[in-house]
């Protein structure tokens, strides 16, 4: 039977040419819409760890700071459950790096020369797991400060309130993109299923007086069913793979703009090195969904 | 073989009723004739007996079981006994003529050797061979009534239902027809058409059964089409 099933699937795909040909455009674009809600999901997710990566919170220490009072802050930092690294930037490293970003505005230059020391301070670069947590960090440090004779005595300033409106601002779209996103997926998650079950059922719709010459024939549901969820099937796999062969030369064409864009996101990159991950969501998506809406609008004709 | 028991069929609550209180017995290898207007209850007697619709009041036997008890592989299981004929064919559109029989063959389990052997001696009594690999769509309407009664019969089912077999039919395909059903009456198959061709009723001469208003009215063995 199920040889039969699948041959009279095969069978009915290539001869109802335009309704297979609608339905596989139809199913076409969903999966498109889902492959874009993937990979824009992972662009988002690249991107706003971009931004989170470059927000840091700075302590800066006296210039009198000794390494070994730099080095116990930074194992006291690092044991903090919210921070996720600490980097210890020297005072020449503070130099090099003050010289760099100055070196076309020639007065601080003369002024910095005219000093004759490094007037830079060793300082510590804090990144925390998440942007809402830097707040706690700063007011661990702040009381450290505060603490004559302790490790955080030798701070000199931390940058966090400088920057607090911009990290504020960033965790509130970090967490509104996520939910966005979340949202704007689901609605069109959702629209394409809906648009894929309607299509199919339209086609299923087309052979209702086929369905119900075989119930009087006397064939049995799935004898009846199984040829339209072959069918079904049948459409998702080749739109799956239509999706698929057009998106390897669009990502590779969008790949350096999107990574230009972006920052540390390549559109191509991604989908070659997700590639396996990519083709079983993608397939997989195609036939489950044919398979599904075909069982389902097979069912209304059935007589039980 | 057939009894139908005090059987009525209301379609909506508060119209008249579509058949009323039946009570109809058919023998093994009988040709009945059902005759009647257009809304007499003739296809919707036929409908119960397949099962397509359940009958509002009443019984329907086929051999000693109750149609309105079968449970679901039961049903199918009749359905595969009794070959039906419809006014407008019902072939399945997407299949060929030996797909289309093969179907009837396949839904009943047989292998593909038997499929291979009967389907064109089914074809050959029905006389439409050369037309083994059309479609439907290339047919003619008395081919594809042909390619219907082929269908039908490849299971040797113990009853054949005809409802107005010849109803879109030209006289010559009525003809045609009509001496095809008579002759698988002949082989001892039942059969029961509902019709109200005066002509073909008269050419078959056997047992008329006439409706009017969802009632029998007269149940004559060897009648003649009187309304």
């Amino acid at each position: 039977m199920i040889k039969r099933v699948g041959r009279y699937g095969l069978i009915g795909f290539i001869r109802n040419g335009f309704i297979s040909l609608a339905a596989v455009l139809v199913m076409t674009i969903t999966l498109f819409v889902f492959a874009f809600l993937l990979i824009g999901s992972a662009a988002l997710h690249a991107t706003l760890q971009t931004l989170t990566d470059k927000v840091d919170v700075t302590v800066y220490f006296t210039t009198d700071a000794t390494d070994q009072q730099i080095q116990d802050m930074q194992k006291a930092l690092q044991a903090l459950p919210q921070v996720a690294s600490v980097d210890y930037v020297s005072r020449d490293q503070a130099l090099a790096a003050f010289r760099d970003r100055h070196k076309s505005d020639q007065l601080t230059m003369q002024a910095l020369d005219a000093l004759g020391e490094n007037p830079l301070g060793a300082s510590l670069e804090i990144r925390a797991k998440q942007t809402s947590q830097y707040e706690t960090i700063s007011k661990y440090l702040t009381d450290q400060q505060a603490q004559a004779g302790g490790p955080g005595s030798v701070i000199d300033k931390v940058n966090f309130y400088q920057n607090k409106t911009a990290i504020d601002r960033l965790t509130n779209i970090i967490q509104t993109s996520n939910k966005l996103g979340a949202a704007i997926a689901a609605i069109l998650g959702i629209a394409s299923l809906l648009i894929v079950f309607n299509t199919i059922r339209l086609a299923i719709y087309t052979a209702r007086d086929e369905i119900g010459v075989m119930n009087v024939v006397g064939a049995s549901h799935w004898y009846v069913r199984g040829p339209f969820m072959v069918s079904g099937i049948l459409y998702g796999a080749v739109s799956g793979i239509i999706v698929l062969l057009v998106l390897y030369p669009f990502t590779a064409w969008l790949g350096p703009s999107s990574e230009q864009f972006l920052g540390a996101f390549n559109v191509f990159d991604f989908f070659v090195s997700n590639f396996a991950l990519m083709f079983f969501a993608i397939m997989g998506s195609g036939v489950v969904l044919g398979a599904i809406s075909s069982y389902l609008a097979v069912r209304r004709y059935l007589q039980s | 073989m057939i009894y139908y028991d005090k059987v009525s069929k209301v379609y909506l609550n508060g119209a008249p009723a579509a058949v009323h209180d039946v009570t109809l017995n058919i023998e093994p290898s009988e040709f009945v004739s059902l005759v009647g207007h257009s809304g007499a209850g003739k296809t919707t007697l036929l409908k119960m007996l397949f099962a397509e619709i359940q009958p509002s009041a009443g019984a329907i036997y086929f051999g000693s079981r109750d149609i309105g008890t079968l449970r679901n592989g039961e049903l199918l299981e009749l359905r595969r006994n009794i070959g039906t004929i419809f006014q407008d064919f019902r072939l399945l559109a997407t299949k060929n003529v030996y797909e289309n029989i093969a179907f009837a063959l396949e839904v009943a389990g047989r292998s593909d050797e038997d499929i291979q052997a009967d389907v064109p001696h089914v074809l050959d009594l029905v006389g439409i061979s050369e037309k083994i690999w059309s479609f439907p769509r290339e047919l003619s309407g008395g081919e594809q009534q042909r390619v219907a009664i082929a269908r039908a019969i490849v299971n040797q089912p113990d009853v054949l239902i005809a409802d107005e077999p010849t109803g879109n039919l030209d006289p010559i395909n009525t003809h045609d027809v009509v001496e095809i059903l008579k002759k698988i009456n002949d082989l001892g198959t039942t059969v029961i058409m509902a019709t109200h061709n005066k002509h073909v009723v008269d050419e078959i001469g056997r047992r008329v059964v006439v409706m009017e208003n969802g009632s029998i009215v007269r149940d004559d063995k060897q009648g003649k089409y009187a309304l």
